[in-house]
């Protein structure tokens, strides 16, 4: 989208805003050098820090494999089982400061200045908000999740210390496992992985739209370092960014090839192995590297907007031939389930669902909180214009009803087929195949099963793409007109890094990159939520008088 | 029409003093043109001062070498793919009868990702001068 400001057609400027003052300039901390024929622009030492560093763990990883798998698994539960309570209470905080946004008088700060207008429509705006956030993970998780919650709950052990059941469990009661299930799943996939997208989106559009400052994760952070920011805590905090970033989407990208792997092997037999995924990711990186190239408008754009289409079309299709009368009553059940099983669910201590607290939870808040720089920039991008409080219930309400209804229609659609049909392979399935065998199930399998491994595959491409273009803003200190070999770099690395990752332990070792550097990010993101109140209230309110 | 990055004018003084000398030549007026992200950039905290920015710059050529000037300044989500694009549109916008550019000796890349000048001298339908 590019438009004309003509010097008098500038909406001039946006109205009252807090422009902070500093002596910073974008871009002073960068050094251009020229490697062969190529020029970059890069911040120093935020890329030379984050570049070095993942070189150095695609080699090591890959090098040393056979340890590689073990010590990512040991630093995943040793993080998941005895820092669950941290990762909890942080998701509830996130929720909570969001509330806060939306019923406090700072709800009424606008994005960009009082005066400033949106620039997409709500339509738009709510297709790329959810477009951002949970593509491949939706995919993944859409049936296996449910699935698994329900056969863990209805088993005969739910509720003993080795079950992986949430809560109690509901054993030999399918009403209520399924009921459980699917709150369950809700839960992780509503109202708190949104509200840490929310936190880090509206920092990053407030201090950048109003106060003025880089499209950085460390300008968040100038309430509370001042001009400290632009040295090394700032290094720091952006180097987090990076490394979360990088890991949260390698461990979707890794997810992706899985299941991509998975549908192939089901529609045309390809052998299911981890070369052939390490195969998928290559020639998925490369049509990733295409849309990079195309940029903003031309490539991520465009495939969000098919993506869009089609994932609606396979949502649309499952929900009818799932049967839609039990789909919009499952979606209505679901969501008063999910109503009274939050607080349960979100409690960190007097729990004895150990597996389902630390494997499931824990392993969610931190791969959210780590994909958070790249949606939460992502966001703020398209949100300028918007009030808080009109952003805030955006982010957190859209996405999550568009979760519950996907949820409620591959989930509870396969938990019908496992009761009503006997479909027992579905539940038995890898998590990887379980989409496939709930398709099978249905109508036309063989062309919706082939459409899912499309959506995967192009779901992979949009979050590698987008991903590339966050770090490379965040490792040009702020600049979004760097280089493009730069976006090359970091493209490439994405797909270096999710096969190091599968070479060096499968989904263990995924799942441990994403919790390893979740953490951090999760204490950087606590000390946002203040530095964010701080921002918010510098800020004029509400629109501007036309007189004014 | 001449494209203006103001975070390099350091580097664009030929191509200025060229469009200059031409515009005095010609008695004609000069359309100095800007592309800036929506984001704080190192030039401006937003399009609209950037905006004020080139136009203060084009004012400030015209009174240095005595020719006529005015801006025309353009946001882009992605400037750096987008800037082609955009230099296009602002020829026909406007409607210049003349390019005058800066641009780089041409290497190797120009084959992967071909300079600036040269993609818009490649697909303009006016008269562009490349400045090396």
């Amino acid at each position: 989208m590019t438009t004309d400001t003509d010097v008098e057609a500038v909406p001039s400027p946006e109205g009252p805003a807090d422009i902070i003052e500093t002596d910073y300039q974008i871009g002073q901390d960068n050094i251009t050098p020229k490697i062969g024929p190529f020029g970059l622009d890069i911040h120093n030492p935020v890329f030379l820090v984050s570049g070095l560093v993942v070189i150095a763990f695609v080699l090591l990883t890959i090098i040393f494999q056979d340890s590689a798998g073990p010590a990512f698994d040991g630093m995943r539960k040793f993080l998941t089982s005895n820092l669950d309570w941290f990762f909890l209470s942080a998701g509830n905080i996130f929720v909570l400061v969001c509330i806060a946004c939306i019923v406090l008088p700072i709800g009424s700060v606008r994005l960009g200045g009082r005066d400033a207008t949106p620039d997409y429509s709500y339509l738009g705006w709510f297709s790329m908000l959810f477009a951002a956030g949970m593509g491949i993970g939706l995919m993944f998780f859409g049936v296996s999740e449910p699935i698994s919650h329900y056969s863990s709950s209805v088993a005969e052990g739910a509720g003993s210390p080795d079950s992986w059941a949430p809560l109690a469990g509901a054993a030999g009661d399918p009403d209520e496992a399924r009921r459980l299930g699917m709150a369950a799943t809700i839960f992780h996939w509503g109202l708190h992985p949104w509200a840490v997208y929310a936190i880090v989106a509206l920092g990053l559009a407030l201090f950048s739209f109003n106060k003025g400052l880089p499209l950085t994760i460390r300008s968040l952070f100038y309430p509370i370092f001042g001009e400290r920011v632009w040295g090394w805590p700032g290094h720091v905090i952006d180097i987090l960014a990076v490394f979360a970033t990088l890991f949260g989407l390698a461990t979707s990208l890794g997810l992706g090839a899985q299941q991509a792997n998975a549908g192939l092997d089901f529609v045309f037999g390809v052998p299911n192995t981890v070369d052939v995924q390490v195969i998928l990711i290559i020639a998925i990186t490369a049509v990733a590297l295409i849309s990079v190239l195309r940029g903003l408008d031309g490539g991520v754009k465009v495939l969000s907007e098919i993506n869009m289409v089609v994932a609606a079309a396979l949502l649309l299709f499952v929900m009818f031939a799932g049967g839609i009368m039990s789909v919009l009553s499952g979606f209505v059940s679901n969501l008063v389930a999910y109503g009274e099983e939050l607080i349960p669910l979100s409690s960190p201590v007097g729990r004895d669902d150990d597996n389902f607290r630390q494997g499931w939870t824990s392993f969610y808040w931190a791969w959210w909180i780590s994909w958070s720089p790249f949606v939460g920039m992502f966001i703020a991008r398209v949100s300028r214009g918007r009030t808080v409080r009109e952003f805030m219930i955006a982010v957190l309400l859209v996405p999550t009803i568009v979760s519950v209804l996907w949820m409620t229609a591959f989930g509870g659609t396969a938990i019908s087929l496992i009761e009503e049909a006997g479909m027992t392979q579905i539940a038995d399935a890898a998590l990887e195949l379980k989409l496939f065998e709930m398709l099978s199930g249905l109508p036309l399998a063989a062309i919706t099963s082939f459409i899912g491994v499309v959506l995967v595959i192009v779901f992979f491409v949009t979050s590698s793409d987008s991903g590339s273009l966050v770090i490379d803003t965040i490792t040009a200190g702020g600049k979004v007109n760097a280089p493009v070999s730069q976006r090359v770099f970091w493209c490439t690395f994405e797909g270096l890094v999710a096969i190091a990752l599968l070479l060096g332990g499968g989904l263990g070792a995924l799942q441990a990159a994403a919790v390893s550097t979740g953490f951090p990010f999760a204490v950087i993101l606590l000390l946002a939520c203040y530095a964010l109140f701080k921002g918010l209230y510098s800020e004029p309110r509400g629109k501007a008088a036309a007189a004014a | 029409m001449v494209p203006v990055d103001l975070t390099h004018v350091e580097h664009l003084q030929k191509a200025l003093q060229t469009a200059a000398d031409l515009a005095k030549h010609y008695g004609s007026p000069v359309t100095y043109v800007g592309v800036t992200p929506e984001t704080p950039s190192p030039v401006a905290h937003n399009p609209s001062e950037y905006a004020q920015k080139l136009e203060a710059f084009a004012q400030d050529q015209a009174s240095k070498h005595g020719h006529e000037a005015s801006s025309k300044a353009y946001t882009s989500t992605d400037p750096a793919i987008d800037i082609n694009d955009t230099l296009l549109k602002a020829v026909h916008e406007t409607r210049a009868d003349l390019v005058v550019m800066q641009s780089h000796i041409p290497n190797v890349t120009d084959y992967i990702w071909p300079s600036h000048g040269g993609s818009v001298a490649s697909h303009s339908d006016v008269s562009v001068f490349l400045v090396r």
